[in-house]
């Protein structure tokens, strides 16, 4: 286990160093500040619009620091030859990948929390509540999600040329799920067949990220869900994370390393 | 040859304000093109107004709390429910059920997936309408010529935020943008009537409505039952105002030609009888 952390930390390492976080950031809140700064209609209590907007760019910059995070880690490691001397060390490939794995989806959290603080904040400050248990919920469903999106990248860092491919292809994979995923089981009962049957059948297999996104509770302020639902979702995602990460291991036991 | 870095400075300055010399007055048309007389008509065309709905529909989807149908539901409102609000239509438990567009779960993804999304159909409501201005301002300068942004926003102002002044500002801006506009100057005088109680602006405005509307000449039978309608509503209103100010022959008056288009001329013949009572009653 301890090889397993020793591996994630230099992925969290990587992330403070890199530029990524504090671009987008830095983008997020200068965005959420302007939209905040705006007056309509001479009133200062409006307030949920900053919140969707605020939100949506912290999903943003959440997805594209997972994803980008992610794609380059083995890639890197290979193009660098640092891939060697690790495997060299007494640490085994399934442990690579897990310790890739946890790095990245910590970093992510990492990031998540000083997000989801910037966006206590800001909303804090203007409406004088705080609702720490939705935004708990919302950050930790966004976060799982997370760990369903970092597995799958990383098992797509195995297979594609190069970590562009695998972040376009990602991107377009985890748009579309979270786009059209809970809505496939309604658009196939609208085709003929057997465009029906292939649409339910994927609607079944791919992971529901769409459960994950909890903004609208959050931004029109609505009661919290029930921790059993939260419990279950979690509990999904772990399973989607392990078959991700499992398909990742199986390719990276065999592959060769030279590039 | 080799060139001072300070002298490249200065000459790109001298570039820079040479060309904003130039830029300025041309930049100064670009906001005065087209009809939107803004920004956004030039930047996107008539593509700004995709954009205007989209931002009429989240002020919708506001409204709702965020209890709204995708493009993907069946049963999608036919009329945004913020537009029937504005009219003073109230919801019936048809409308209530035609707007469950959930329905039972399908299967236990869409049963469990429910967890996690809004599923009570609720209004804003306790000054919490405001939330839906934003999305109104957006709108109405994305599209000046959307006139049921500046009745919304005009009405969720003035009925729900007793914002009387933003309203008939928000109102004058529709009219600037859609001269002689009926429904506008119809709401306008709702405003003066009822928020202001200044009856002669609101007489005056209506009275002009009631000449904008006659002027209309409307081509298919949509077109004749809407200027019906509005003329309609505009002189009951009209009658109803004299009424008030005891004026009973300009309320006669105004009621005999409401009957005209009315689909209930017998209400409106009880009315004009009451009116002649008081009429003929001696005055005390």
């Amino acid at each position: 286990m301890n090889k397993i952390f020793a591996l994630a930390g230099v992925v969290i390492k990587e992330l403070y160093r890199r530029k990524d976080f504090y671009v987008l950031f830095v983008l997020t809140a200068l965005l959420t500040l302007g939209a905040g700064a705006a007056s309509f209609f001479h009133d200062d209590k409006i307030i949920r619009y900053v919140k969707d907007i605020c939100l949506l760019l912290i999903w943003v910059s959440s997805i594209v620091i997972a994803i980008v995070t992610t794609a380059r880690q083995i890639p890197a490691e290979r193009e660098a030859r640092t891939i060697f001397p690790l495997l060299a060390k007494p640490v085994s490939r399934g442990q690579v990948i897990v310790g890739k794995f946890l790095g990245c989806w910590l970093a992510s959290g990492i990031a998540l929390v000083v997000f989801y603080f910037f966006f206590a904040i800001i909303t804090g400050s203007r409406e004088h509540v705080w609702p720490f248990g939705i935004y708990f919920q919302a950050m930790w469903m966004q976060w799982f999600m997370l760990a369903i999106v970092t597995a799958m990248v990383l098992l797509g860092s195995i297979f594609f040329a190069a970590p562009s491919s695998t972040n376009t292809i990602c991107f377009i994979v985890v748009l579309g799920l979270l786009g059209l995923g809970g809505h496939l089981g309604k658009i196939a009962l609208q085709q003929a067949q057997p465009v029906q049957n292939i649409l339910t059948f994927l609607y079944f297999f791919i992971p529901h990220l769409e459960w994950y996104d909890l903004r609208d509770f959050v931004v029109y302020d609505q009661p919290l869900i029930a921790c059993s639902a939260i419990a279950q979702a979690t509990v999904y995602a772990a399973v989607w994370t392990a078959i991700f990460l499992f398909l990742a291991w199986l390719g990276f036991r065999r592959k060769g390393l030279n590039t | 040859m080799k060139i001072s870095p300070l002298l490249t400075v200065i000459a790109l300055v001298s570039l820079a304000f040479t060309l904003a010399t130039g830029l300025a007055p041309r930049a100064e048309k670009w906001s005065q093109l087209g009809k939107s007389d803004n920004l956004f008509g030039m930047m996107f065309g008539d593509a700004r107004k995709l954009f205007a709905n989209h931002f009429f529909t989240m002020a919708d989807v506001y409204f709702h709390s965020g209890y709204y149908p995708s493009v993907f539901d069946q049963n999608a409102p036919q009329q945004k429910e913020i537009i029937s609000a504005s009219r003073g239509q109230k919801e019936t438990e048809e409308d209530e059920k035609k707007e469950d567009f959930m329905g039972k779960p399908r299967d236990w993804i869409d049963g469990f997936g429910r967890h996690f999304k809004i599923t009570a159909h609720t209004h804003l409501e306790n000054g919490n309408e405001r939330e839906m201005l934003p999305w109104l301002r957006l709108a109405a300068d994305l599209d000046p010529q959307s006139i049921a942004t500046y009745t919304v926003g005009a009405f969720f102002l003035q009925e729900h935020l007793g914002r009387t002044q933003e309203a008939e500002a928000f109102l004058r801006e529709g009219l600037r943008n859609n001269p002689g506009n009926h429904e506008l100057l119809f709401e306008l005088g709702r405003i003066y009537e009822e928020a202001l109680h200044d009856q002669d602006r609101a007489r005056n405005v209506w009275e002009l409505g009631v000449k904008k509307v006659l002027e209309l000449k409307p081509k298919t039978d949509e077109e004749i039952r809407d200027q019906k309608q509005a003329f309609d509503k505009l002189v009951v209103h009209l009658a109803h105002l004299e009424e008030g100010e005891g004026h009973y022959p300009e309320s006669i008056a105004w009621l005999k030609a409401a009957q005209k288009v009315s689909p209930a001329p017998e209400e409106l013949q009880k009315q004009i009888d009451a009116l002649l009572k008081k009429v003929s009653a001696p005055q005390k």
